[in-house]
């Protein structure tokens, strides 16, 4: 509950500042110093006091979750029977409580910077609007940039560890087959998550931090791709042979692969340093990390929302647009993305105020046209493109609100699926189960020869068989 | 169904809830201070040659403090373990012995501020500098005294270890020959922006655990009465935060007064 009165609060405060004078913190995502420093308003301020509220809310939900998969697996269940989503939870909160606290670190003396006029990330001769600024200068504008990407980069794996787990769930369920490579997965996104502190420095390859500390960064970046492929590959591996119920969680879950693929193969150059010089802080960039995030998280998290909904109210969403939420979805979110990966090879930055419109319109003797005329005119296919993917969501919002009075009646276990979390009651009550429950074996047990269904239960006990084991008799 | 293990400890783990979830805790406060530790060594790898400053401490409080809360670190452990062999009495007495080297350690850390914020570096138009502590700045007289000494350049006021014994006169100068004045607020330089930084967030911490060991001591004592199990684990959870806390003064000692 603390964790989350502290995020309401933080909340409330960032969207305060939206209407104090000055208006809100104008430094971008990232409130790079001195920019953020120096822009007369104290929406910066609102922002770092809203930013430790929420690290602290993050803080004291990623101890809750990890003291609760620690201690409160129920008997019989083993590290290695928890469902692959646990674990890509487990891990995703180990990183927020690690990686978290030197953003607060950063943010404490930024504040500093703001209110108490020191220098932290102020070099010595910082000029602002043309005025020698008033500071003792000496400090260290990359300081705030290491820091920040300290944070920035295992947020990335925030983002996408909880979505992979879904999809893994959806994906065991609706093949009817046990996931191919479980092990692997779990080691995969152990490493992952201890390897994701480890690449951050791949956001400052421009900074001019020198090449040696890019050449450092650049081999684990290629190295964190390796169980990052590894996941998907045995997602993939997965499908074959399995009996596919197609359903809307199963249609989200599977256009999450490839658009995942998408997302991460494009960013196999950014890692790179000599191309990342080239494709930094362009379109390219925008393209590849909406690739990772949107039809990855977002289509990650829309499966998880069909997939538990009749948890949560006893009651499916409609399939019918679930299915149409779905394929709008799909085609809009490629048509907004996939021409910004031109449009970035082309050149085309990104942050600029005009969409570009002065910088390729100027021309310069004897060069190459700043930007051709068609990677313009995409910007006007982009926004189409974007606003029906606006409008693709409202028969998800429908669905939503009207699904929790009118959807069908379903019981515990509509998908017939071998996890505990379906085999409580719905919804579940405080402690989860009525009563104590015992593990008697791995998540994914579908199809188990012999078994009366095509899935068993973590719950079901073994059988005990009394019947002697048969003699196998050779044919000679 | 009720949450188990929130007293007794699950068997394959070994321990009880709420310590995993202070173990966790800590382990994120690492990370807090290791972002500004390594600011610090950053920001002093980065300071220009002979810019860092040496000696500006005030030794004797600051060593005072570090032995206030050593003491403190064993009393906590006193009172956990008065709790454990169930001797209420004693555990009072100990976890407000606790509370008090606290509440001593915050008063002798904001008499090192009031000396830091009233030590003045003033740039004179002849190119001196005058450096010292502020005797008298009134407004309404166009001088200021200040109990210090001249030096020719900044240069000079960097390493102070060799300079203990440079008597201190009594300096009175003319407004009109000041062109800046500062005094060492964490403004003044990047070694005093982290001093005051690291040091006004571990005092944060001590504020926190004396709210946290003051609530355990009073009213909160009450659950002695209904569940000494779980209150003894308390003792046992918030004794942990405490000695985090003296953990990270056993740094920021070396870090900020002896080096």
């Amino acid at each position: 509950m603390a964790s989350y009165q502290a995020y309401f609060l933080g909340g409330i405060i960032m969207f305060v500042s939206f209407f104090i004078p000055g208006g809100a913190a104008q430094a971008g995502w990232t409130s790079y110093s001195p920019l953020a420093t120096s822009i007369p308003t104290h929406g910066q301020l609102f922002w770092i006091i809203g930013m430790v509220l929420l690290i602290s809310s993050s803080l004291l939900g990623a101890v809750n979750f990890i003291a609760t998969i620690i201690q409160l697996r129920a008997p019989g269940m083993t590290w290695m029977r928890m469902p692959f989503f646990v674990w890509a939870q487990f891990v995703t909160a180990f990183l927020l409580l690690l990686a978290f606290p030197p953003l607060e670190a950063a943010s404490v003396m930024q504040l500093m910077d703001n209110v108490a006029h020191t220098s932290f990330f102020l070099p010595t001769g910082l000029a602002t609007g043309g005025n020698l600024a008033h500071i003792s200068g000496g400090g260290s504008p990359l300081l705030w940039q290491h820091l920040f990407w300290f944070l920035g980069h295992p947020e990335v794996y925030v983002l996408i560890l909880p979505a992979m787990g879904i999809v893994c769930e959806i994906i065991a369920c609706n093949t009817r087959k046990p996931i191919w490579g479980y092990k692997s997965l779990v080691y995969s996104v152990l490493l992952i998550g201890f390897l994701s502190f480890i690449v951050w420095a791949h956001h400052m390859y421009l900074t001019g931090m020198g090449t040696k500390i890019s050449a450092f960064f650049q081999a684990t970046t290629m190295i964190i791709s390796i169980p990052s492929v590894i996941i998907l590959t045995c997602l993939f591996i997965s499908l074959w042979g399995g009996s596919i119920r197609i359903n809307t969680p199963m249609l989200f879950a599977l256009a999450f692969l490839p658009m995942f693929g998408i997302g991460g193969l494009t960013g196999l150059p950014l890692g790179f340093n000599a191309s990342d010089l080239y494709l930094h802080d362009t379109y390219y960039v925008i393209a590849h990390f909406h690739y990772v995030v949107a039809p990855g998280t977002i289509f990650g998290l829309f499966a998880g929302i069909y997939f538990w909904f009749p948890k949560m109210t006893g009651r499916k969403m409609n399939e019918f647009w679930g299915s149409v939420h779905f394929w709008t979805s799909l085609i809009f979110m490629n048509l907004v993305f996939m021409p910004m990966f031109v449009q970035g090879i082309k050149g085309m930055l990104r942050r600029m105020a005009d969409g570009g419109a002065n910088y390729s319109a100027a021309r310069v003797p004897g060069a190459i046209d700043a930007l051709p005329g068609y990677v313009m005119d995409l910007h006007h296919w982009i926004l189409v493109a974007a606003v029906c993917l606006g409008i693709s969501q409202i028969p998800f919002i429908i669905n939503l609100f009207w699904s929790m009075k009118h959807g069908e009646k379903v019981g515990d276990n509509p998908w017939e699926a071998t996890t505990v979390d379906w085999q409580t009651p719905t919804p579940p009550p405080h402690g989860n189960f009525a009563e104590p429950i015992q593990i008697y074996r791995g998540p994914y047990e579908y199809s188990a020869p012999g078994h009366a269904t095509d899935f068993t239960p973590q719950t079901e006990p073994e059988v005990v068989t009394t019947v002697p084991p048969t003699v196998p008799t050779h044919a000679h | 169904m009720d949450i188990p293990y929130t007293v007794e400890p699950r068997p394959d783990t070994g321990i009880y809830n709420a310590k995993v979830g202070i173990w966790l805790f800590l382990a994120s406060e690492v990370m807090l201070f290791g972002g500004l530790f390594s600011a610090y060594v950053l920001l002093r790898v980065g300071a220009d040659p002979g810019t860092w400053p040496h000696g500006w401490q005030n030794m004797t409080l600051g060593t005072i403090n570090t032995i206030v809360l050593a003491i403190s670190a064993i009393t906590t452990l006193m009172a956990w373990v008065s709790c454990k062999v169930g001797q209420f009495g004693k555990f009072r007495f100990f976890h407000a012995c606790t509370l008090l080297l606290g509440l001593t350690f915050l008063g002798i850390k904001s008499v090192e501020y009031y000396q830091h914020l009233n030590h003045y570096e003033i740039k004179l138009s002849d190119g001196r500098i005058a450096d010292g502590d502020m005797v008298s700045n009134d407004s309404a007289q166009d001088y200021v005294v200040i109990h210090g000494r001249y030096v020719t350049s900044e240069m000079d006021l960097y390493d102070l270890r060799a300079q203990k014994n440079i008597p201190d006169d009594e300096i009175k100068i003319p407004r009109s020959q000041i062109s800046s004045m500062e005094d060492y607020g964490p403004w003044h330089n990047d070694y005093l922006a982290l001093y005051f930084t690291m040091t006004g967030l571990h005092a944060l911490h001590i504020c926190a655990g004396c709210l946290v060991i003051g609530f355990l001591w009073g009213p909160g004592s009450k659950m002695w009465k209904t569940d000494p199990e779980r209150f003894t684990n308390r003792i046992e959870v918030s004794g942990l935060f405490w000695h985090f806390v003296d953990l990270v003064w056993i740094f920021l000692f070396p870090v900020l007064y002896l080096t």
